[in-house]
């Protein structure tokens, strides 16, 4: 898959992501916004799966340890064919299957139900040391944001991780710099992210969360990291590709009211005319 | 002299001996696996044994991860750090998504003894039992500890096991026509005039308290409610219409475990007198286990005089 082609997806995404959350009245745009090219580029170019399998015992693992990033996993896993795209139009809704945070039982394709920070980090590593222990070959990616930094059971899962060499492990951390509260630097400084996960013996990398070519070289060196597990530290924007969203933490869990949702559509598809064009 | 053991012995033997006819077994610990008494799994099966540190959250997760993998892990620590500090994590990592994953509680209770209140957890049945499809297990002896073991290893979904740290004699092996199966109960000792529903180190100590009041005349019916969810209602109702009232007994605070579960159930379906014995919404503190025991009330006298109120209240 080429750059441009992930980016077309991504764009997809994005509409969906809005359109579930506008629908729904209710979500966490920021984040999700922020996160869809990781989630794109992991599902398309990078993870072994297959959508007609989604419980296939050697398919690679995916955690969205920032649950409540799920319009974002969602969409990309309806765009993959996991499930219907028109789906997306029922996010949160008590008729159906897309909960407000990922839930394994229900929806086709999340490997593992989170939604409390800091917990899916800890279950990818039970992923990774499993397929260490039966001698299978699948990877385990989880994605985790910067605000999640501030539980300790990251902290945790970091060492555990080391100690276990889960070279087959590769953290994404989506580095947006606001958490609820505002800036994670004002609410709990979480930096240096890079020094701190290389003091828990990970290898760390840096990309542009929002640049392809990045994304794949990084997880392309994570792949071939050997006896250690891998952070990729993602330099992102929260609200990504909607103008008025980008690095505002009050677009964190709000929904757009139908000016706003209307703005945005017509921001997003405009750069796909102009691509096209 | 019945063999006296105690179920953390006894369930570390069934572990270890488990471990070769189910290479899906995992067994993970916190730091604690000669206390939780893992060590001779991790002896044994090394390559399937997980210390995780002193990092109790963690490691459920970790279960929890790597039981969607498809494993069977068995996750380890004292009842006040697997079910107390961890918590949350078992809510929404493991008990949520119906992950298979044993959740295992040692030194439950008050007979820890010297360490006092800070590590007696007295809250792990209300903790437990309040979490959506969640099976809660207090084995009395080692006997019924490792049939426990054995059923909870075939037993797909969440679950929480308590294990005591005190010797205990085993009882279960003695009595005829026993049998272990999740969500029943056993009747030890028939009677007519009151049931004792007893669970863990209490199902002994009822047995004791049923002899005292036979010298009495009266005649106390025993039961080991070793599952306290989901619970045997058919038996606690029949011992309801039976004998006309209820004591509840367990090493845990009277409010929200086996009494909790038996007064729940009985004030809809049969509302008899239901006497809670337990630890009385106190902390605990330290001493040998035995004074610990007697300290709050936890000796055969006490519980017969729980039988007489619950009696008296029957007959008002």
């Amino acid at each position: 898959m080429t750059n441009l082609e992930l980016e077309a997806l991504a764009r997809r995404a994005r509409l969906l992501i809005l359109e579930g959350i506008y629908t729904a009245q209710s979500g966490h745009p920021g984040g999700s916004l922020s996160c869809v090219d990781a989630l794109t580029t992991l599902y398309f170019d990078e993870m072994r799966l297959d959508p007609a399998k989604p419980r296939d015992p050697e398919r690679d693992r995916f955690v969205l340890s920032k649950g409540h990033c799920a319009p974002a996993l969602y969409a990309v896993l309806a765009l993959r064919g996991f499930f219907p795209e028109e789906d997306m139009r029922l996010l949160r809704s008590i008729k159906a299957h897309l909960s407000g945070h990922p839930d394994m039982t229900h929806v086709p394709g999340v490997d593992m139900s989170t939604g409390s920070l800091g917990q899916g980090i800890s279950a990818a590593v039970g992923m990774a040391l499993a397929a260490k222990t039966q001698g299978k070959d699948y990877r385990t990616y989880a994605i985790c944001g910067d605000g999640e930094m501030d539980e300790g059971q990251v902290w945790e899962a970091a060492m555990a991780a080391a100690k276990w060499k889960l070279d087959n492990l590769c953290l994404l951390v989506d580095v947006n710099g606001l958490q609820i509260d505002g800036s994670t630097e004002k609410v709990m400084p979480t930096a240096p992210l890079d020094e701190k996960f290389a003091a828990f013996r990970w290898h760390v990398i840096h990309a542009e969360g929002h640049d392809f070519a990045q994304l794949r070289a990084a997880l392309s060196e994570a792949r071939a990291t050997k006896a250690q597990p891998s952070v990729i530290l993602l330099r992102t924007v929260k609200g990504k590709g909607v103008s008025f969203m980008e690095n505002d933490a009050g677009w964190h869990g709000k929904a757009p009211n139908e000016a706003q949702y209307l703005a945005a559509v017509a921001e997003l598809t405009g750069k796909e005319a102009e691509n096209n064009g | 002299m019945a063999e006296k053991k105690a179920t953390r012995a006894a369930y570390g033997e069934a572990l270890a001996a488990l471990g070769e006819q189910h290479p899906e077994l995992v067994v993970l610990d916190a730091d604690l696996s000669g206390a939780t008494m893992t060590k001779s799994f991790a002896a044994k099966f090394p390559e399937r044994f997980f210390d995780c540190g002193i990092a109790e959250c963690n490691m459920t997760g970790i279960a929890a991860g790597m039981a969607a993998a498809g494993l069977k892990p068995f996750s380890n620590s004292f009842a006040i750090f697997s079910a107390g500090r961890a918590y949350e994590q078992i809510r929404n990592s493991i008990a949520y998504p119906r992950l298979n994953v044993k959740v295992v509680g040692s030194h439950g209770g008050v007979s820890v003894g010297e360490d006092g209140a800070t590590h007696q957890c007295i809250e792990d049945f209300a903790l437990m039992r309040a979490i959506p499809g969640m099976t809660v297990v207090c084995p009395c002896d080692a006997n019924e500890m490792r049939l426990a073991v054995e059923a909870l290893l075939e037993y797909d979904g969440p679950a929480y096991l308590r294990l005591g740290r005190a010797p205990v004699e085993t009882v279960t092996d003695a009595v005829d026509g026993y049998r272990f199966e999740l969500g029943k109960g056993c009747t030890l000792r028939d009677g007519s005039d009151v049931s004792l529903i007893a669970t863990g180190i209490t199902v002994q100590l009822a047995l004791q308290a049923a002899a005292l009041l036979e010298a009495e005349g009266i005649w106390a019916r025993v039961i080991d409610m070793h599952t306290i969810k989901p619970l045997d209602e058919a038996l606690v109702l029949k011992a309801a219409r039976e004998t006309g009232c209820i004591v509840t007994t367990e090493e845990h605070s009277v409010i929200g475990g086996l009494g909790g579960a038996v007064a729940e159930f009985l004030s809809l379906e049969c509302p008899v007198p239901v006497v809670r014995h337990g630890v009385e919404d106190v902390f605990g503190r330290s001493g040998k286990a035995a004074e610990v025991l007697a300290y709050f009330g936890f000796t055969p006298e006490a519980l017969a005089e729980k039988a007489k109120l619950a009696i008296q209240k029957k007959n008002h």
